[in-house]
């Protein structure tokens, strides 16, 4: 097998914008002094114009940000993801969410992937911040290419969006002709009859890896990449759990509010399934290597492996 | 407008305060007042805004930041014709445009939802750079409380509008002195306020909320400052016009009963008696 292509989603979103600037002039950018690891540093060197490093003040920038917005620019407002929405959470609620303005965060850093810089920077909250907030488009890419496809569709999208990127570099499998991305629509990346394994962001390749050595072992895994969180593809969720009967969320975020919570808000009202989720079970991080923490935290292949097989164990018992 | 013609709006704007407030039986009467006169200036005298075309591109822009004072804000709106000014004692109610705090979507001439403290003066300063980058030459204009200026955010907004040198910014701080729990002084001093602001590399003049020849000048020199943003100290009295109201923290968030608003209407009709006679 060729060695797989690794680039982190992060990479994708710096490069987006750069194309984008050309196509859209009223295109502007803003960062938080994280310019250089957020990638909108790209965006400001093609761009110097159109790019403003607010410093280390991400509640004024999402303000500045909702000021631009007003006057028709479409704005980028980027940071870790946990200073994009922990602490500038109330004024993307109450300075873009509630007057619904033409802001889109886009932050990176996102989950435990930071890795070394420990649980203080390590974001597994922010999905669950960001769909609270009534009209609030959740974008999650899974690899490099869908970072690039998310970003053109939130220049197209009207309104508030959040992007959540990475830091790692993580396996590139969307790299293919007839991709095609869509606010809102998952994909199935592998059919499946037994188990639905629901995966966002770098927990598709996770769950591809898994879905790979459990039909070792007769379980045939359907994979969903669900990069929309909000609005969420519930008919596509609701096929498969109706198809496999069996539900497995997979997301590297809390267990609380995020993907999990997504899936099963839509599953106990139009599908009653039983639901297992695999992400940080109401913990904090902690520092180490991207790959150990994937590792210790369950989410890469082996750990998504061994809990979506126990899983179906356990249920097939009850069946 | 000749000063008394801004005189007697003002106090237009304040009996729709009253009204209205007393008709939602909550809201904002002390700030709303205290700042009526600066409500009247901009919208009568300084801001170029025009009610039949409330989105033109080249308007100039006023934000709020101080949200609670949505009754000052929206009677000098509805008194330059945005919308009926019959309309304001729908203020609060269920189904009514006028919600408790201003929102854009719903406002003719609102440019910006605020309410949360802090905010909005980071929302004007960002249109205040587009204006920039847009090479285009109008103004943007903010109020804020002076017990707002305790939040953070303020100062990030300043570093950030003092930094690029947003001349076409003039902030506006409602100096009445007085916050929800009293006396700014007493409860976590802001001042020396305009110290802070020359700190923040903004022009800073002083100006008395209630006299319009010191309205005028000092609208007239923000307007001429180039190079930095100006920030105007605007001493004032909340709750100004009605009597039992005046300097009282207690009327920060309370509407007037029945009562009360009998004897807040004739002290402004006096007021209005008063002016009519000049």
């Amino acid at each position: 097998m060729p060695e797989v292509k690794k680039i982190a989603t992060r990479e994708g979103y710096g490069k987006a914008l750069v194309e984008c600037g050309a196509k859209y002039p009223n295109l502007v950018v803003l960062d938080a002094d994280l310019a250089e690891s957020t990638k909108t540093a790209m965006f400001q060197k093609a761009y110097p114009d159109r790019f403003f490093d607010c410093g280390i003040a991400e509640g004024n920038m999402i303000g500045v940000a909702a000021g631009l917005a007003s006057t028709g620019k479409v704005v980028f407002a980027s940071s870790f993801a946990m200073f994009a929405t922990g602490r500038a959470y109330e004024q993307i609620r109450n300075s873009v969410g509630y007057p619904a303005l033409n802001v889109k965060i886009g932050a990176s850093h996102a989950g435990i992937t930071v890795g070394e810089d420990g649980a203080s920077h390590q974001c597994n909250e922010d999905i669950a911040l960001m769909r609270s907030i009534p009209g609030m488009v959740v974008i999650n890419p899974a690899d490099y290419i869908e970072a690039q496809e998310a970003v053109k569709a939130a220049i197209e999208h009207e309104g508030p969006v959040y992007l959540r990127f990475g830091r790692a570099n993580v396996p590139v499998i969307n790299d293919r002709e007839d991709y095609k991305f869509e606010i809102g629509k998952g994909t199935v990346v592998r059919e499946g009859k037994d188990v639905t394994i629901v995966a966002t962001g770098i927990m598709v390749n996770s769950a591809l890896e898994a879905a790979e050595k459990l039909a070792g072992e007769g379980i045939d895994a359907e994979v969903l990449n669900i990069h929309t969180i909000k609005p969420l593809d519930e008919e596509l969720v609701v096929a498969s759990a109706k198809k496999t009967g069996k539900v497995v969320t997979a997301e590297e975020h809390s267990v609380i509010g995020g993907l999990g919570s997504a899936v099963c808000d839509c599953l106990c009202e139009k599908c009653p399934t039983p639901v297992y989720k695999i992400g940080m079970q109401d913990v904090f991080g902690e520092s180490g290597s991207a790959a150990d923490l994937m590792v210790k935290y369950e989410i890469d292949g082996a750990g998504v492996y061994k809990q979506v097989k126990e899983f179906v164990t356990i249920q097939s018992q009850a069946d | 407008m000749t000063n008394l013609e801004l005189q007697i709006m003002a106090n237009e704007v304040r009996k729709n305060i009253v009204k209205s407030v007393h008709s939602a039986k909550a809201g904002h009467p002390g700030g709303s007042l205290s700042a009526a006169d600066i409500f009247t200036y901009l919208y009568f005298e300084e801001l170029n805004v025009n009610p039949e075309n409330p989105k033109d591109p080249d308007r100039d822009r006023f934000v709020l930041s101080k949200g609670h004072c949505a009754p000052g804000l929206y009677s000098a709106l509805a008194l330059k014709g945005f919308f009926p000014v019959e309309d304001m004692t729908t203020l609060r109610k269920l189904g009514s445009y006028l919600q408790g705090h201003p929102d854009m979507k719903g406002v003719p001439g609102v440019d910006m939802s605020t309410g949360s403290l802090g905010q909005g003066i980071s929302a004007a300063t960002g249109m205040a750079l587009a204006g920039k980058m847009d090479k285009k030459d109008y103004r943007v204009y903010t109020l804020l409380g002076d017990g707002e200026i305790e939040e953070g955010q303020v100062w990030e907004a300043a570093m950030f509008a003092g930094f690029h040198k947003l001349d076409n910014l003039t902030i506006i701080v409602d100096n009445n002195n007085l916050q929800i729990d009293g006396c700014i002084e007493d409860v976590c001093s802001p001042h020396p306020i305009d110290k802070k602001f020359e700190a923040f590399n903004f022009h800073v003049i002083h100006m008395d909320a209630h006299d319009f020849d010191s309205i005028r000048a000092a609208f007239k020199e923000a307007r001429e400052t180039k190079g930095m943003p100006t920030a105007i100290i605007a001493k004032s009295l909340k709750g100004k016009g009605v009597s039992f109201m005046e300097d009282q923290a207690g009327w920060h968030g309370k509407a007037p009963n029945d009562e009360q608003f009998e004897v807040a209407m004739k002290d402004l009709e006096r007021i209005g008696e008063t002016l009519c006679q000049k």
